[in-house]
């Protein structure tokens, strides 16, 4: 009764229960394995656990209705996330192979499925690593008092400060200016920053330390950086709740705004987090699940570590909007003192005369006797909920609004310090899981020679992308990162995410997939799992990825950049991309995404012009004998 | 006519002693007390009006390094309760005449520093409208401090590279030999194992010499 496309040969290429049984007690397998589970859930927490809980959740939760995003982030994480992580963690663990082994085991030509995982695995890795030696470019920059960021350089003739600091920020200028040396548009290469090129090596050898062995060096790793972000947040939310304000940022988070689950927006930017924030796709989570013993219970797994997610986004808002809260009241209270300041100037009244309290009605009296007078001082409106909902997102939250807060904090160097640590460890887990989703699928593919250690393959990946990656340490090496951010990490994974589910339930089969989940954990999917599994999580997947992609088309493709001759400065320019770059948009999102059906022809027309049977388990021989089907290393005689 | 001469001749003085707001040698002062110390603020009164004409005194001697200024060559006007004044300053020597605006302002910017400590204040809060502060040149340190961290940073992981690739090298060098004493002993043994149907938990079991070279050239 259930819709099941043929697949034969199946058996021949994935090991059976009876052989899983016989590698479980002999030992005799061959692939690394986890020291303890102790190991294992920490390195999927971290892969999981990343940047986007930081600074996309927080953004999302507070622009979206705040505690009523709740609801749909919750809905969908159980009826998306969930079933998404148990089915990758079941079928790594069953065929015990990464992203490339696995879809090429279920079908020879879904091998594609592999193979785009592991090309966006590298791009997003690329990409995600230069952010990485951003924060790592902070953190060499928070060892002295005080802070590089809290203050504006001075100009030549030491009369003031530089124009471009003066006209926006010291943060903004540090992050602008001192840090990225921003060209004004994406054409304008502006050169390579070599002070950003040292971070970048720093970061990919930093990467290539823990990576090196594989599973033996990133499994010690992870003990460090999946708990410290906990331990940090903490300390940070101590530290902002006996900050002035910091009460203001977590109502104003969490004030409910139930119109806004009308909106379908909401619910398609709650999957859409759901999903990248899960890290489905890469291929590394499939990876990490094969070095499991066969009998491990991976649903529990998937529900802990969904949980885990969960309740990390949540706390890492708060945490955040407590500092935000903070940071706003304390520019609410600059902007009304300069106010006062300007009207006790201008009316030549003895200080102390006007103060917070009694602003607003000096303010309206002295508007009525003089307006003019009033007029030409230009107060800046002074509003609290403005500045709060200033709270912005990504780089701009971690780089500039975070850091402002900081200089305003007693001992701001320790908490620089702390903070950037933080983002390091939850970027750095979640790279380990992108260099898994990159080496094993080159492991499995045999593109290098079999007798290269892992230590040179490793190399190889973090010496190519650190060179590739060399496009983010440019004048305009900004705006390719948020091209590749917003591109390379969107499509192809819904794609591949949709490709993965159908290839399970209907391919290699719901029933069998049953089956070996019983064989594993002891008792079949309950009906949860096979109605999400086989309905509910890819229509959610499809729908988002329509939806996306309705978005994308119907906007016109714009960037933003910093640009001080601008009119409108310090606000960020809105710029049209250049007409070349749409080729290089469809070869971010499309050339993975194209990878699955072109690598589907490919080996259809192998099979069936060539006639090679492609088995991708059975490597001890390839000859059809006696000696084939029975292990050879049993035979003494 | 000599009346009307001498009559004037005697008004000019009186126009250029007349300390008026906006007056082209003048300059606006404002002191922001309570914002600066807050508690534990002064009030504004004669005393520290008699300072601050003292300080432009002594600012005017510094600069000028000979001519004697004196408080009564301050003159100062239009006082407000914000703590507000102009000042002009008078040539010690013919009090009709005023300091020009320039002279004045580089006197200042000398001894600015000198000014803000005696009202215990700063260039914001002690403020010379039309002067711009002259602001202290950042301590630049010779190496950025940031290069050394990175230094520390990087060293720490090239060693750690090193130390794991010689120990992946030494161990890939152990098994290789471990290895082939295995392989060997194997093929010795292969038919002792066989023959006697024990599975011995050491590889390497008990070396049986009579069928050592036989087996080497008979398998399967």
């Amino acid at each position: 009764m259930k819709l099941k496309l043929p697949n034969p040969g199946l058996d021949d290429r994935i090991p059976s229960h009876a052989d899983l049984e016989k590698l479980e007690v002999e030992e005799a397998d061959s692939r690394p394995k986890w020291d303890n589970k102790t190991q294992y859930m920490l390195t999927c927490v971290g892969f999981c656990v990343g940047l986007g809980n930081v600074w996309r959740f927080p953004y999302l939760c507070q622009s979206h209705g705040g505690g009523a995003f709740m609801i749909p982030f919750l809905i969908l994480l159980v009826l998306e996330g969930i079933p998404l992580l148990h089915l990758e963690f079941a079928i790594g663990q069953r065929l015990r192979s990464g992203s490339v082994g696995v879809w090429g085991a279920i079908h020879p030509c879904l091998a594609g499925v592999g193979v785009a995982s592991m090309m966006v695995s590298f791009m997003v890795g690329m990409y995600y690593n230069t952010i990485i030696a951003w924060v790592m470019w902070y953190f060499f920059n928070s060892f002295q008092d005080p802070l590089p960021w809290s203050q504006c350089p001075l100009n030549e003739n030491m009369t003031g400060v530089v124009s471009e600091c003066a006209g926006s920020s010291s943060v903004d200028y540090f992050w602008y200016r001192e840090t990225l040396n921003t060209s004004a548009s994406i054409e304008d290469s502006g050169g390579l920053q070599w002070w950003i090129v040292l971070s970048l090596v720093c970061a990919w050898a930093v990467l290539y330390v823990c990576c090196i062995r594989g599973i033996e060096t990133t499994g010690k790793a992870v003990y460090v950086t999946s708990t410290l972000p906990y331990v940090v947040l903490t300390i940070f939310l101590i530290r902002g709740l006996t900050l002035k304000g910091s009460t203001s940022g977590i109502v104003f988070l969490f004030t409910p705004k139930l119109e806004e689950l009308m909106d379908p927006k909401t619910w398609l930017d709650a999957g859409a987090q759901v999903f990248y924030s899960f890290s489905l796709a890469f291929g590394g989570l499939i990876s990490f699940s094969s070095y499991n013993s066969v009998h491990n219970n991976c649903e529990q797994d998937a529900v802990i570590i969904s949980v885990i997610n969960g309740f990390t986004s949540v706390y890492a808002a708060i945490v955040i909007y407590s500092i935000i809260g903070f940071r706003a009241t304390a520019t609410f209270d600059a902007c009304l003192n300069g106010n006062i300041l300007a009207l006790l100037n201008a009316f030549d009244l003895p200080e102390g005369s006007i103060s917070e309290s009694n602003y607003d009605e000096t303010f309206s009296r002295l508007n009525g006797t003089s307006p003019d007078v009033i007029q030409g001082l230009n107060l800046a409106t002074c509003d609290l909920q403005t500045f709060l909902s200033q709270g912005v997102e990504g780089t701009g939250l971690a780089f500039i609004v975070f850091t402002e807060a900081i200089t305003k904090m007693p001992v701001s160097p320790l908490w620089a310090v702390l903070f950037f640590i933080m983002l390091f460890c939850l970027g750095l887990s979640t790279m380990f899981g992108s260099i898994e989703g990159c080496v094993v699928p080159l492991q499995d593919l045999n593109i290098f020679p079999k007798r290269w250690p892992k230590e040179a393959l490793t190399g190889v990946v973090c010496l190519v992308s650190f060179g590739l990656a060399l496009i983010f340490a440019q004048g305009s090496g900004n705006y390719w990162l948020a091209l590749f951010d917003g591109f390379a990490g969107s499509v192809p994974l819904l794609i591949i995410a949709f490709c993965e589910m159908m290839a399970v339930s209907y391919i290699y089969g719901i029933d069998r997939f049953n089956e070996d989940i019983e064989f594993m954990i002891g008792h079949k999917p309950n009906i949860f799992w096979q109605v999400t599994w086989r309905v509910i999580s890819p229509l959610l997947v499809f729908l988002i990825f329509v939806f996306y992609l309705a978005t994308t088309a119907t906007q016109e493709l714009t960037y933003i950049t910093w640009n001080p001759e601008y009119d409108d400065f310090p606000n960020l320019e809105t710029r049209f991309y250049p007409q070349w770059m749409y080729a290089i948009i469809f070869i971010l999102a499309g050339v993975p995404a194209l990878m699955i059906p072109f690598v589907a022809v490919y080996k259809l027309i192998q099979i069936y012009c060539y006639g090679t049977k492609d088995n991708a388990y059975d490597t001890k021989s390839s000859v059809s004998s006696v000696s084939a089907k029975v292990q050879l290393s049993e035979i003494r005689t | 006519m000599l009346s009307l001469l001498l009559l004037l001749l005697s008004l000019p003085p009186a126009l250029a002693l007349e300390c008026s707001k906006d007056h082209q040698d003048g300059y606006q002062v404002r002191l922001s007390i309570k914002t600066a110390l807050g508690d534990q603020a002064y009030d504004w009164n004669e005393s520290e009006l008699f300072l601050f004409k003292a300080t432009i005194a002594f600012a005017m001697r510094k600069y000028t390094k000979n001519e004697t200024y004196d408080v009564s060559n301050i003159v100062v006007c239009n006082e407000t309760p914000r703590v507000s004044f102009w000042f002009i300053v008078v040539n010690p020597e013919n009090p009709t005449l005023a300091i020009t605006k320039t002279r004045v302002e580089e006197a200042v910017r000398v001894s600015r520093n000198r000014i803000n400590n005696a009202f215990l204040l700063t260039d914001k809060t002690l403020e010379f409208l039309g002067i711009p502060p002259t602001l202290a040149t950042p301590v630049t340190p010779a190496t950025p401090p940031w290069l050394i961290v990175f230094g520390v940073v990087i060293g720490a992981v090239c060693a750690g590279i090193v130390a794991l690739l010689i120990s992946s090298f030494v161990r890939g060098k152990r098994a290789n030999k471990a290895k082939e004493f295995a392989e060997e002993d194997d093929q010795a043994k292969g038919a002792d194992k066989g023959i006697s149907g024990e599975t011995f938990e050491d590889r390497n079991g008990v070396y049986n010499q009579a069928f050592s070279d036989d087996d080497r050239f008979t398998q399967l």
